[in-house]
Protein backbone atom coordinates (compact mmCIF):
# COMPACT_ATOMS: atom_id res chain seq x y z
CA UNK A 1 0.00 0.00 0.00
CA UNK A 2 1.11 3.51 -0.63
CA UNK A 3 -0.80 6.55 0.46
CA UNK A 4 1.97 9.31 -0.43
CA UNK A 5 0.31 12.58 -2.52
CA UNK A 6 0.59 11.88 -6.12
CA UNK A 7 -0.66 15.17 -7.47
CA UNK A 8 -0.87 18.98 -5.92
CA UNK A 9 -4.66 19.06 -4.84
CA UNK A 10 -4.88 22.72 -6.88
CA UNK A 11 -8.73 22.73 -7.03
CA UNK A 12 -8.95 23.31 -2.89
CA UNK A 13 -5.86 25.15 -2.98
CA UNK A 14 -7.51 27.64 -5.59
CA UNK A 15 -11.21 27.61 -3.90
CA UNK A 16 -9.76 27.78 -0.04
CA UNK A 17 -7.26 30.95 -1.67
CA UNK A 18 -10.58 32.61 -3.18
CA UNK A 19 -12.80 32.12 0.16
CA UNK A 20 -9.87 33.51 2.43
CA UNK A 21 -9.25 36.60 -0.04
CA UNK A 22 -13.32 37.27 0.21
CA UNK A 23 -13.07 36.98 3.73
CA UNK A 24 -10.05 39.15 4.10
CA UNK A 25 -11.07 41.37 1.82
CA UNK A 26 -14.16 42.36 4.03
CA UNK A 27 -11.74 42.97 7.03
CA UNK A 28 -9.75 45.05 4.90
CA UNK A 29 -12.66 47.30 3.88
CA UNK A 30 -13.49 48.27 7.87
CA UNK A 31 -10.05 48.84 8.85
CA UNK A 32 -9.79 51.49 6.23
CA UNK A 33 -12.62 53.30 6.38
CA UNK A 34 -12.26 52.95 10.95
CA UNK A 35 -8.26 54.02 9.87
CA UNK A 36 -9.54 56.51 7.95
CA UNK A 37 -12.17 58.39 10.53
CA UNK A 38 -9.69 57.88 13.47
CA UNK A 39 -6.86 59.88 11.63
CA UNK A 40 -8.52 62.78 10.17
CA UNK A 41 -11.30 62.68 13.04
CA UNK A 42 -9.41 62.47 16.15
CA UNK A 43 -7.69 65.87 15.86
CA UNK A 44 -11.02 67.70 15.51
CA UNK A 45 -12.13 66.16 18.69
CA UNK A 46 -11.75 68.05 21.73
CA UNK A 47 -14.13 68.76 24.79
CA UNK A 48 -15.07 72.07 23.34
CA UNK A 49 -16.56 70.42 20.05
CA UNK A 50 -18.01 67.47 21.95
CA UNK A 51 -19.69 69.48 24.49
CA UNK A 52 -20.38 72.60 23.07
CA UNK A 53 -23.16 74.04 20.96
CA UNK A 54 -22.90 74.97 18.11
CA UNK A 55 -24.37 78.62 18.02
CA UNK A 56 -21.95 80.74 16.22
CA UNK A 57 -21.09 78.84 13.11
CA UNK A 58 -21.16 75.15 12.89
CA UNK A 59 -19.43 74.80 10.07
CA UNK A 60 -16.45 76.88 11.79
CA UNK A 61 -13.89 74.65 13.97
CA UNK A 62 -13.44 77.53 16.22
CA UNK A 63 -17.11 77.85 17.02
CA UNK A 64 -18.71 74.49 16.60
CA UNK A 65 -20.32 72.22 19.02
CA UNK A 66 -22.13 68.87 18.54
CA UNK A 67 -23.73 68.49 21.69
CA UNK A 68 -27.50 69.26 20.81
CA UNK A 69 -26.80 66.79 18.09
CA UNK A 70 -25.45 64.15 20.50
CA UNK A 71 -28.36 64.52 22.84
CA UNK A 72 -30.93 64.66 19.74
CA UNK A 73 -29.27 61.00 18.43
CA UNK A 74 -29.45 59.35 21.76
CA UNK A 75 -32.84 60.87 22.77
CA UNK A 76 -34.09 59.59 19.29
CA UNK A 77 -32.72 56.16 19.83
CA UNK A 78 -34.32 55.61 23.56
CA UNK A 79 -37.18 56.63 22.54
CA UNK A 80 -37.23 54.71 19.07
CA UNK A 81 -36.44 51.86 21.74
CA UNK A 82 -39.01 52.35 23.83
CA UNK A 83 -41.57 52.29 20.92
CA UNK A 84 -40.27 49.01 19.12
CA UNK A 85 -39.72 46.76 21.69
CA UNK A 86 -42.99 46.05 22.88
CA UNK A 87 -44.01 46.50 19.56
CA UNK A 88 -42.01 43.90 18.05
CA UNK A 89 -42.22 41.38 20.93
CA UNK A 90 -45.47 41.33 20.95
CA UNK A 91 -45.61 40.60 17.51
CA UNK A 92 -43.02 37.71 17.87
CA UNK A 93 -44.78 36.57 20.40
CA UNK A 94 -48.24 36.29 18.47
CA UNK A 95 -46.67 34.53 15.62
CA UNK A 96 -44.88 31.95 17.60
CA UNK A 97 -47.50 31.11 20.80
CA UNK A 98 -50.53 31.85 19.68
CA UNK A 99 -51.26 32.44 15.43
CA UNK A 100 -51.98 28.91 13.93
CA UNK A 101 -48.23 27.51 13.25
CA UNK A 102 -47.94 27.71 9.22
CA UNK A 103 -51.64 29.14 8.56
CA UNK A 104 -52.24 31.98 5.20
CA UNK A 105 -52.71 34.24 8.29
CA UNK A 106 -49.23 33.75 9.54
CA UNK A 107 -47.69 33.10 6.33
CA UNK A 108 -49.17 36.46 4.98
CA UNK A 109 -47.50 38.20 8.09
CA UNK A 110 -44.45 37.01 7.91
CA UNK A 111 -43.88 38.21 4.17
CA UNK A 112 -45.16 41.31 5.20
CA UNK A 113 -42.56 41.47 7.99
CA UNK A 114 -39.58 40.38 5.15
CA UNK A 115 -40.72 42.84 2.84
CA UNK A 116 -41.11 45.82 5.22
CA UNK A 117 -37.66 44.89 5.84
CA UNK A 118 -36.63 45.68 1.99
CA UNK A 119 -38.18 48.80 2.39
CA UNK A 120 -35.96 51.45 1.23
CA UNK A 121 -35.42 54.00 3.99
CA UNK A 122 -36.54 57.34 2.64
CA UNK A 123 -39.67 55.63 1.82
CA UNK A 124 -40.13 55.34 5.75
CA UNK A 125 -39.22 58.98 6.09
CA UNK A 126 -42.31 59.84 3.52
CA UNK A 127 -44.71 57.53 4.75
CA UNK A 128 -43.81 59.31 8.52
CA UNK A 129 -44.31 62.22 6.85
CA UNK A 130 -47.67 61.31 5.45
CA UNK A 131 -48.93 58.94 7.88
CA UNK A 132 -47.67 59.81 11.36
CA UNK A 133 -47.12 64.11 11.01
CA UNK A 134 -50.29 64.69 8.53
CA UNK A 135 -52.28 61.91 9.11
CA UNK A 136 -51.87 61.52 12.91
CA UNK A 137 -50.24 64.67 14.35
CA UNK A 138 -52.88 66.48 12.07
CA UNK A 139 -55.93 64.43 13.23
CA UNK A 140 -54.68 64.89 16.78
CA UNK A 141 -54.39 68.61 16.41
CA UNK A 142 -58.07 68.50 15.09
CA UNK A 143 -59.54 66.31 17.78
CA UNK A 144 -57.40 68.38 20.79
CA UNK A 145 -57.22 71.94 19.67
CA UNK A 146 -60.44 71.95 16.84
CA UNK A 147 -57.52 72.83 14.09
CA UNK A 148 -56.19 76.14 15.18
CA UNK A 149 -53.98 77.78 12.89
CA UNK A 150 -50.71 76.72 14.90
CA UNK A 151 -50.04 73.33 14.30
CA UNK A 152 -49.08 71.37 17.77
CA UNK A 153 -48.79 67.85 16.78
CA UNK A 154 -49.29 68.04 13.08
CA UNK A 155 -45.75 68.82 12.50
CA UNK A 156 -42.07 67.50 12.32
CA UNK A 157 -41.64 66.28 15.60
CA UNK A 158 -38.78 63.65 17.71
CA UNK A 159 -41.67 61.50 18.85
CA UNK A 160 -42.50 61.33 14.89
CA UNK A 161 -39.05 60.45 14.03
CA UNK A 162 -38.94 57.98 16.79
CA UNK A 163 -42.02 56.58 15.75
CA UNK A 164 -40.84 56.72 11.77
CA UNK A 165 -37.31 55.01 12.69
CA UNK A 166 -39.04 52.02 14.92
CA UNK A 167 -41.48 51.42 11.74
CA UNK A 168 -37.97 50.92 10.02
CA UNK A 169 -36.35 48.76 12.63
CA UNK A 170 -39.78 46.63 13.23
CA UNK A 171 -38.58 43.18 11.79
CA UNK A 172 -35.05 43.46 13.31
CA UNK A 173 -36.72 42.63 16.31
CA UNK A 174 -39.46 40.99 15.56
CA UNK A 175 -37.30 38.17 13.76
CA UNK A 176 -34.69 38.02 16.33
CA UNK A 177 -37.52 37.59 19.20
CA UNK A 178 -39.31 35.11 17.22
CA UNK A 179 -35.99 33.13 17.08
CA UNK A 180 -35.41 33.05 20.03
CA UNK A 181 -39.03 31.95 21.30
CA UNK A 182 -38.53 29.53 18.75
CA UNK A 183 -35.54 28.36 20.61
CA UNK A 184 -37.24 27.43 23.80
CA UNK A 185 -38.16 24.07 24.32
CA UNK A 186 -42.00 23.21 23.84
CA UNK A 187 -41.79 20.70 27.12
CA UNK A 188 -41.46 24.27 28.73
CA UNK A 189 -44.71 24.95 27.70
CA UNK A 190 -46.50 21.85 28.22
CA UNK A 191 -44.94 21.40 31.61
CA UNK A 192 -46.86 24.95 32.49
CA UNK A 193 -49.93 24.53 30.54
CA UNK A 194 -50.15 20.78 31.97
CA UNK A 195 -49.96 22.48 35.29
CA UNK A 196 -52.89 24.55 34.91
CA UNK A 197 -51.39 28.20 34.24
CA UNK A 198 -53.10 29.71 31.14
CA UNK A 199 -51.51 30.45 27.53
CA UNK A 200 -50.69 33.97 29.06
CA UNK A 201 -49.32 32.80 32.63
CA UNK A 202 -47.31 30.36 30.36
CA UNK A 203 -45.90 32.74 28.12
CA UNK A 204 -45.01 35.39 30.96
CA UNK A 205 -44.16 33.31 33.47
CA UNK A 206 -41.95 30.86 31.86
CA UNK A 207 -41.24 32.13 27.60
CA UNK A 208 -40.70 35.13 27.99
CA UNK A 209 -37.66 35.19 30.25
CA UNK A 210 -35.90 32.88 28.61
CA UNK A 211 -36.32 35.01 25.78
CA UNK A 212 -35.49 37.71 26.98
CA UNK A 213 -31.23 37.50 25.71
CA UNK A 214 -33.27 37.40 22.21
CA UNK A 215 -34.95 40.38 22.48
CA UNK A 216 -32.35 42.43 23.64
CA UNK A 217 -30.07 40.96 20.61
CA UNK A 218 -33.26 42.55 18.72
CA UNK A 219 -32.88 46.12 20.55
CA UNK A 220 -29.09 46.22 19.73
CA UNK A 221 -29.72 45.18 16.24
CA UNK A 222 -32.49 48.08 15.77
CA UNK A 223 -30.20 50.33 17.55
CA UNK A 224 -27.20 49.51 15.19
CA UNK A 225 -29.47 50.04 12.22
CA UNK A 226 -31.82 52.77 13.60
CA UNK A 227 -29.06 55.06 15.19
CA UNK A 228 -27.45 56.31 11.78
CA UNK A 229 -30.35 56.38 9.60
CA UNK A 230 -30.83 59.93 7.92
CA UNK A 231 -33.56 59.29 5.59
CA UNK A 232 -36.29 58.35 7.32
CA UNK A 233 -35.69 61.43 9.84
CA UNK A 234 -35.34 63.72 7.07
CA UNK A 235 -39.06 65.15 7.09
CA UNK A 236 -40.33 63.99 10.36
CA UNK A 237 -38.36 65.67 12.75
CA UNK A 238 -35.02 66.73 12.16
CA UNK A 239 -33.49 70.11 12.76
CA UNK A 240 -31.30 71.81 10.42
CA UNK A 241 -30.73 74.36 13.50
CA UNK A 242 -32.25 74.53 16.75
CA UNK A 243 -30.87 77.27 19.42
CA UNK A 244 -32.46 75.09 22.36
CA UNK A 245 -32.17 71.07 23.19
CA UNK A 246 -35.78 69.08 22.85
CA UNK A 247 -37.49 69.34 25.79
CA UNK A 248 -40.69 67.69 24.91
CA UNK A 249 -41.77 65.35 22.41
CA UNK A 250 -43.32 67.54 20.11
CA UNK A 251 -40.08 69.68 19.33
CA UNK A 252 -37.35 68.97 17.15
CA UNK A 253 -34.28 68.03 17.18
CA UNK A 254 -30.43 68.15 15.94
CA UNK A 255 -28.95 64.75 15.02
CA UNK A 256 -25.98 63.52 14.09
CA UNK A 257 -26.57 61.40 11.11
CA UNK A 258 -28.28 64.69 9.37
CA UNK A 259 -25.83 67.19 10.79
CA UNK A 260 -23.00 65.31 9.37
CA UNK A 261 -25.23 65.60 5.82
CA UNK A 262 -25.36 69.35 6.42
CA UNK A 263 -21.80 69.94 7.17
CA UNK A 264 -20.65 68.00 4.25
CA UNK A 265 -23.15 69.95 1.72
CA UNK A 266 -23.99 72.94 3.42
CA UNK A 267 -20.42 74.24 4.12
CA UNK A 268 -19.20 77.48 2.57
CA UNK A 269 -15.58 76.54 3.22
CA UNK A 270 -15.33 73.07 2.59
CA UNK A 271 -11.44 72.73 3.52
CA UNK A 272 -12.22 74.70 7.06
CA UNK A 273 -15.43 72.05 7.73
CA UNK A 274 -13.52 68.93 7.25
CA UNK A 275 -12.11 68.29 10.20
CA UNK A 276 -15.43 68.54 12.21
CA UNK A 277 -16.90 66.92 9.47
CA UNK A 278 -14.27 63.45 10.16
CA UNK A 279 -14.54 64.22 13.82
CA UNK A 280 -18.49 64.15 13.98
CA UNK A 281 -18.55 60.67 11.70
CA UNK A 282 -16.42 59.59 14.58
CA UNK A 283 -18.32 60.41 17.44
CA UNK A 284 -21.49 59.04 15.63
CA UNK A 285 -19.36 55.50 15.13
CA UNK A 286 -18.37 55.82 18.17
CA UNK A 287 -22.07 56.26 19.94
CA UNK A 288 -23.64 53.84 18.14
CA UNK A 289 -20.80 51.56 19.33
CA UNK A 290 -21.28 52.78 23.01
CA UNK A 291 -24.54 51.92 22.77
CA UNK A 292 -24.28 48.77 21.34
CA UNK A 293 -21.59 48.18 24.12
CA UNK A 294 -24.12 49.04 26.95
CA UNK A 295 -27.33 46.40 25.39
CA UNK A 296 -24.60 43.69 24.93
CA UNK A 297 -23.11 43.97 28.61
CA UNK A 298 -26.82 43.96 29.71
CA UNK A 299 -27.73 40.82 27.59
CA UNK A 300 -24.74 39.18 29.29
CA UNK A 301 -25.39 40.21 31.98
CA UNK A 302 -28.90 38.43 31.69
CA UNK A 303 -27.79 35.58 29.96
CA UNK A 304 -24.88 34.87 33.23
CA UNK A 305 -28.30 34.89 35.28
CA UNK A 306 -29.96 32.48 33.28
CA UNK A 307 -27.35 30.21 32.83
CA UNK A 308 -26.65 29.80 36.31
CA UNK A 309 -30.32 28.39 36.00
CA UNK A 310 -29.37 25.92 33.08
CA UNK B 1 -62.38 -6.41 33.80
CA UNK B 2 -60.77 -5.82 37.27
CA UNK B 3 -62.82 -6.39 40.47
CA UNK B 4 -65.18 -4.08 40.67
CA UNK B 5 -64.04 -0.74 42.21
CA UNK B 6 -65.15 3.05 41.66
CA UNK B 7 -64.43 4.51 38.13
CA UNK B 8 -62.88 7.79 38.16
CA UNK B 9 -62.61 8.07 34.64
CA UNK B 10 -64.85 6.39 32.25
CA UNK B 11 -63.86 6.75 28.63
CA UNK B 12 -66.24 6.06 26.42
CA UNK B 13 -66.02 4.98 22.15
CA UNK B 14 -63.05 7.68 22.16
CA UNK B 15 -62.65 8.32 19.04
CA UNK B 16 -59.62 10.57 17.82
CA UNK B 17 -58.62 12.22 14.97
CA UNK B 18 -55.24 13.74 13.50
CA UNK B 19 -56.29 15.61 10.85
CA UNK B 20 -58.03 12.47 8.84
CA UNK B 21 -55.96 9.84 10.79
CA UNK B 22 -58.10 8.04 12.97
CA UNK B 23 -56.06 7.15 16.04
CA UNK B 24 -57.96 6.08 18.68
CA UNK B 25 -60.91 3.62 16.92
CA UNK B 26 -63.29 3.50 19.83
CA UNK B 27 -61.88 2.95 23.05
CA UNK B 28 -63.81 1.76 25.90
CA UNK B 29 -61.94 1.89 29.40
CA UNK B 30 -62.86 2.99 33.36
CA UNK B 31 -59.81 3.66 35.02
CA UNK B 32 -60.51 2.74 38.66
CA UNK B 33 -59.92 5.32 41.37
CA UNK B 34 -56.06 5.06 43.54
CA UNK B 35 -54.93 2.38 42.08
CA UNK B 36 -52.16 2.20 39.39
CA UNK B 37 -53.31 1.63 35.93
CA UNK B 38 -50.26 0.51 33.31
CA UNK B 39 -50.85 1.57 29.38
CA UNK B 40 -48.82 -1.05 27.75
CA UNK B 41 -48.73 -1.50 23.78
CA UNK B 42 -46.22 -1.22 20.46
CA UNK B 43 -45.09 2.68 19.74
CA UNK B 44 -47.60 4.09 17.86
CA UNK B 45 -50.61 2.29 19.70
CA UNK B 46 -52.42 5.48 20.78
CA UNK B 47 -51.64 4.95 24.45
CA UNK B 48 -49.83 8.81 24.93
CA UNK B 49 -52.44 9.88 22.77
CA UNK B 50 -55.23 8.53 24.98
CA UNK B 51 -53.32 9.47 28.22
CA UNK B 52 -53.16 13.21 26.57
CA UNK B 53 -56.74 13.31 26.55
CA UNK B 54 -57.36 13.02 30.29
CA UNK B 55 -55.96 16.68 30.97
CA UNK B 56 -56.93 17.51 27.63
CA UNK B 57 -53.05 18.27 26.13
CA UNK B 58 -54.64 17.30 22.66
CA UNK B 59 -55.98 20.58 22.45
CA UNK B 60 -52.69 22.32 21.71
CA UNK B 61 -52.53 20.37 18.70
CA UNK B 62 -54.79 22.39 16.05
CA UNK B 63 -55.48 19.07 14.19
CA UNK B 64 -56.98 16.74 16.54
CA UNK B 65 -60.71 16.24 16.78
CA UNK B 66 -62.09 13.92 19.34
CA UNK B 67 -65.32 12.21 19.25
CA UNK B 68 -66.65 10.06 21.91
CA UNK B 69 -67.01 10.74 25.75
CA UNK B 70 -64.56 10.91 28.89
CA UNK B 71 -66.07 11.17 32.32
CA UNK B 72 -63.86 12.17 35.56
CA UNK B 73 -65.71 11.86 38.77
CA UNK B 74 -69.32 11.71 36.19
CA UNK B 75 -68.22 15.49 35.02
CA UNK B 76 -67.64 15.25 30.67
CA UNK B 77 -63.96 16.99 30.17
CA UNK B 78 -65.08 18.07 26.71
CA UNK B 79 -68.46 19.83 27.16
CA UNK B 80 -68.27 23.84 26.90
CA UNK B 81 -68.50 24.17 30.76
CA UNK B 82 -65.55 22.97 31.76
CA UNK B 83 -62.73 25.14 32.43
CA UNK B 84 -59.59 23.00 31.27
CA UNK B 85 -57.27 24.99 34.28
CA UNK B 86 -59.63 23.50 37.02
CA UNK B 87 -59.41 20.42 34.89
CA UNK B 88 -55.59 20.22 34.80
CA UNK B 89 -55.41 21.29 38.49
CA UNK B 90 -56.85 18.15 39.51
CA UNK B 91 -55.51 15.81 36.68
CA UNK B 92 -51.46 16.39 36.57
CA UNK B 93 -48.94 15.30 34.23
CA UNK B 94 -45.54 14.02 34.02
CA UNK B 95 -43.56 13.83 30.79
CA UNK B 96 -41.36 11.32 29.37
CA UNK B 97 -38.51 13.81 29.39
CA UNK B 98 -38.09 15.79 32.35
CA UNK B 99 -38.55 19.04 31.77
CA UNK B 100 -38.06 21.66 35.03
CA UNK B 101 -38.23 25.02 34.38
CA UNK B 102 -35.21 27.00 34.38
CA UNK B 103 -35.60 28.28 37.98
CA UNK B 104 -34.74 27.48 41.45
CA UNK B 105 -35.84 24.24 42.56
CA UNK B 106 -38.06 26.12 45.03
CA UNK B 107 -39.60 27.68 42.52
CA UNK B 108 -39.94 24.51 40.56
CA UNK B 109 -42.41 23.21 43.10
CA UNK B 110 -44.04 26.86 44.09
CA UNK B 111 -44.94 27.75 40.38
CA UNK B 112 -48.15 25.70 39.90
CA UNK B 113 -49.62 26.51 43.88
CA UNK B 114 -48.32 30.43 43.37
CA UNK B 115 -50.28 30.58 40.02
CA UNK B 116 -53.27 28.89 41.61
CA UNK B 117 -53.76 31.85 44.49
CA UNK B 118 -51.32 30.54 47.36
CA UNK B 119 -49.27 33.75 48.45
CA UNK B 120 -48.28 33.23 51.35
CA UNK B 121 -44.55 32.27 52.01
CA UNK B 122 -45.35 30.23 55.20
CA UNK B 123 -47.89 28.38 53.09
CA UNK B 124 -45.38 28.04 50.03
CA UNK B 125 -42.75 26.76 52.14
CA UNK B 126 -44.81 24.25 53.71
CA UNK B 127 -46.17 22.90 50.34
CA UNK B 128 -42.58 22.61 48.82
CA UNK B 129 -41.32 20.55 51.46
CA UNK B 130 -44.22 18.34 51.67
CA UNK B 131 -44.39 17.97 47.61
CA UNK B 132 -40.28 16.96 47.68
CA UNK B 133 -40.95 14.67 50.80
CA UNK B 134 -43.54 13.25 48.83
CA UNK B 135 -41.34 12.79 45.89
CA UNK B 136 -39.11 11.37 47.81
CA UNK B 137 -36.50 14.26 46.70
CA UNK B 138 -36.45 16.69 49.86
CA UNK B 139 -33.54 14.90 52.00
CA UNK B 140 -31.38 15.15 48.77
CA UNK B 141 -32.27 18.56 48.04
CA UNK B 142 -33.00 20.52 51.19
CA UNK B 143 -29.97 22.21 51.53
CA UNK B 144 -29.96 23.75 48.27
CA UNK B 145 -33.16 24.63 47.59
CA UNK B 146 -31.79 28.08 45.92
CA UNK B 147 -30.30 26.02 43.10
CA UNK B 148 -31.03 25.88 39.88
CA UNK B 149 -32.83 22.42 39.16
CA UNK B 150 -31.02 22.20 35.97
CA UNK B 151 -28.24 20.87 37.89
CA UNK B 152 -29.87 17.80 39.27
CA UNK B 153 -29.33 14.46 38.04
CA UNK B 154 -32.16 13.05 35.18
CA UNK B 155 -33.27 10.69 37.80
CA UNK B 156 -33.90 14.04 40.23
CA UNK B 157 -35.18 16.56 37.37
CA UNK B 158 -37.70 13.53 37.16
CA UNK B 159 -38.85 13.41 41.01
CA UNK B 160 -39.02 17.49 40.96
CA UNK B 161 -41.25 16.87 37.85
CA UNK B 162 -43.77 14.55 40.00
CA UNK B 163 -43.04 16.96 43.14
CA UNK B 164 -44.00 19.80 41.01
CA UNK B 165 -47.38 18.00 39.71
CA UNK B 166 -48.51 17.19 43.24
CA UNK B 167 -47.39 20.26 45.02
CA UNK B 168 -51.40 21.30 43.63
CA UNK B 169 -52.79 18.13 45.13
CA UNK B 170 -54.14 16.73 41.94
CA UNK B 171 -56.85 13.78 42.15
CA UNK B 172 -55.00 12.04 39.27
CA UNK B 173 -51.19 11.59 37.99
CA UNK B 174 -50.84 10.83 34.80
CA UNK B 175 -47.26 9.79 33.69
CA UNK B 176 -46.18 9.88 30.79
CA UNK B 177 -43.33 6.89 30.69
CA UNK B 178 -41.53 8.60 33.06
CA UNK B 179 -38.53 6.23 33.52
CA UNK B 180 -37.78 5.55 30.29
CA UNK B 181 -35.32 8.19 30.01
CA UNK B 182 -33.43 7.41 33.01
CA UNK B 183 -30.61 4.59 34.73
CA UNK B 184 -32.15 1.55 36.14
CA UNK B 185 -31.08 2.61 39.92
CA UNK B 186 -33.03 5.81 39.12
CA UNK B 187 -36.11 3.76 37.47
CA UNK B 188 -35.92 1.84 40.82
CA UNK B 189 -36.73 5.31 42.58
CA UNK B 190 -39.35 6.66 40.60
CA UNK B 191 -41.50 2.95 40.62
CA UNK B 192 -40.82 2.90 44.27
CA UNK B 193 -42.45 6.60 43.94
CA UNK B 194 -45.00 5.04 42.25
CA UNK B 195 -45.85 2.93 44.55
CA UNK B 196 -46.26 5.45 47.62
CA UNK B 197 -48.03 8.09 45.17
CA UNK B 198 -50.91 5.56 45.04
CA UNK B 199 -52.77 5.59 48.37
CA UNK B 200 -53.45 9.52 47.41
CA UNK B 201 -53.08 9.64 43.70
CA UNK B 202 -55.15 7.76 40.93
CA UNK B 203 -52.32 6.81 38.42
CA UNK B 204 -52.50 6.30 35.12
CA UNK B 205 -48.37 4.92 33.58
CA UNK B 206 -47.54 4.37 29.62
CA UNK B 207 -44.50 2.40 29.56
CA UNK B 208 -42.80 0.54 26.90
CA UNK B 209 -41.26 -1.73 29.83
CA UNK B 210 -43.72 -4.47 30.72
CA UNK B 211 -41.52 -5.15 33.67
CA UNK B 212 -42.39 -2.17 35.22
CA UNK B 213 -45.88 -2.70 34.48
CA UNK B 214 -46.08 -6.27 36.63
CA UNK B 215 -43.96 -4.25 39.53
CA UNK B 216 -45.75 -1.39 39.55
CA UNK B 217 -48.98 -1.34 38.32
CA UNK B 218 -52.46 -2.97 39.65
CA UNK B 219 -54.74 -3.07 36.30
CA UNK B 220 -53.04 -2.72 32.64
CA UNK B 221 -54.64 -2.33 28.91
CA UNK B 222 -52.99 -3.57 26.31
CA UNK B 223 -53.42 -1.32 23.39
CA UNK B 224 -52.55 -2.28 19.94
CA UNK B 225 -53.39 -0.15 16.67
CA UNK B 226 -55.54 2.58 18.26
CA UNK B 227 -57.80 -0.08 20.06
CA UNK B 228 -58.13 -0.90 23.33
CA UNK B 229 -57.67 -5.00 22.76
CA UNK B 230 -57.59 -5.95 26.54
CA UNK B 231 -57.99 -4.13 30.62
CA UNK B 232 -57.62 -6.66 33.40
CA UNK B 233 -55.48 -7.12 36.56
CA UNK B 234 -52.21 -6.83 35.82
CA UNK B 235 -51.80 -10.11 37.31
CA UNK B 236 -54.40 -11.70 34.77
CA UNK B 237 -52.78 -9.93 31.86
CA UNK B 238 -49.37 -11.07 32.38
CA UNK B 239 -49.70 -14.65 33.54
CA UNK B 240 -53.21 -15.87 31.87
CA UNK B 241 -54.41 -12.79 29.10
CA UNK B 242 -57.75 -13.42 27.32
CA UNK B 243 -56.95 -12.55 24.06
CA UNK B 244 -54.27 -14.18 21.68
CA UNK B 245 -52.56 -10.21 20.60
CA UNK B 246 -52.30 -9.42 24.35
CA UNK B 247 -50.50 -12.92 25.40
CA UNK B 248 -48.52 -12.64 22.09
CA UNK B 249 -47.10 -9.21 22.84
CA UNK B 250 -46.53 -9.76 26.88
CA UNK B 251 -44.66 -12.85 25.98
CA UNK B 252 -42.22 -10.92 23.63
CA UNK B 253 -43.34 -12.74 20.51
CA UNK B 254 -44.17 -9.42 19.13
CA UNK B 255 -43.84 -5.34 19.28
Amino acid sequence: MNFSRKRMDVESVVFSGLTGVAAWLIVAILVVILANIAWFGIPGLSWNFVAGSTAKDMFNPEHAGIMPMIFGTVALVILMIIMVVPVGVITAIYLTEYAPAGSALTRFIRGAVNNLAGVPAIVFGLFGLGFFISFVGGGLDDLLYGGSAEPVWGKPAIIWAALTLATLTLPVVIVATEESLKAIPPGLREASLALGASKLETVVKIVLPQALPGILTGSILAVSRGAGEVAPILFTGAAYYMAHLPSKLTDQFMELGYHIFILSTQSPNIEQTRPILYATVLVLLLLTFALNVVAIAIRMRIRKKLRSLH
Amino acid sequence: MPEPTNALIETRDLRLYYGSTLALKGVNIDIPEKKVTAFIGPSGCGKSTLLRCYNRMNDLIDSVRIEGSIKIAGQDINSKDVDVIELRKQVGMVFQKSNPFPKSIYENVAYAPRLHGTRNKGDLDAIVEESLRGAALWDEVKDRLGSSAMGLSGGQQQRLCIARAIAIKPQILLMDEPASALDPIATARIEELVQELKTNYTIVIVTHNMQQATRISDCTAFFYLGEMVEFDSTKKIFTNPSKQQTEDYVTGRFG
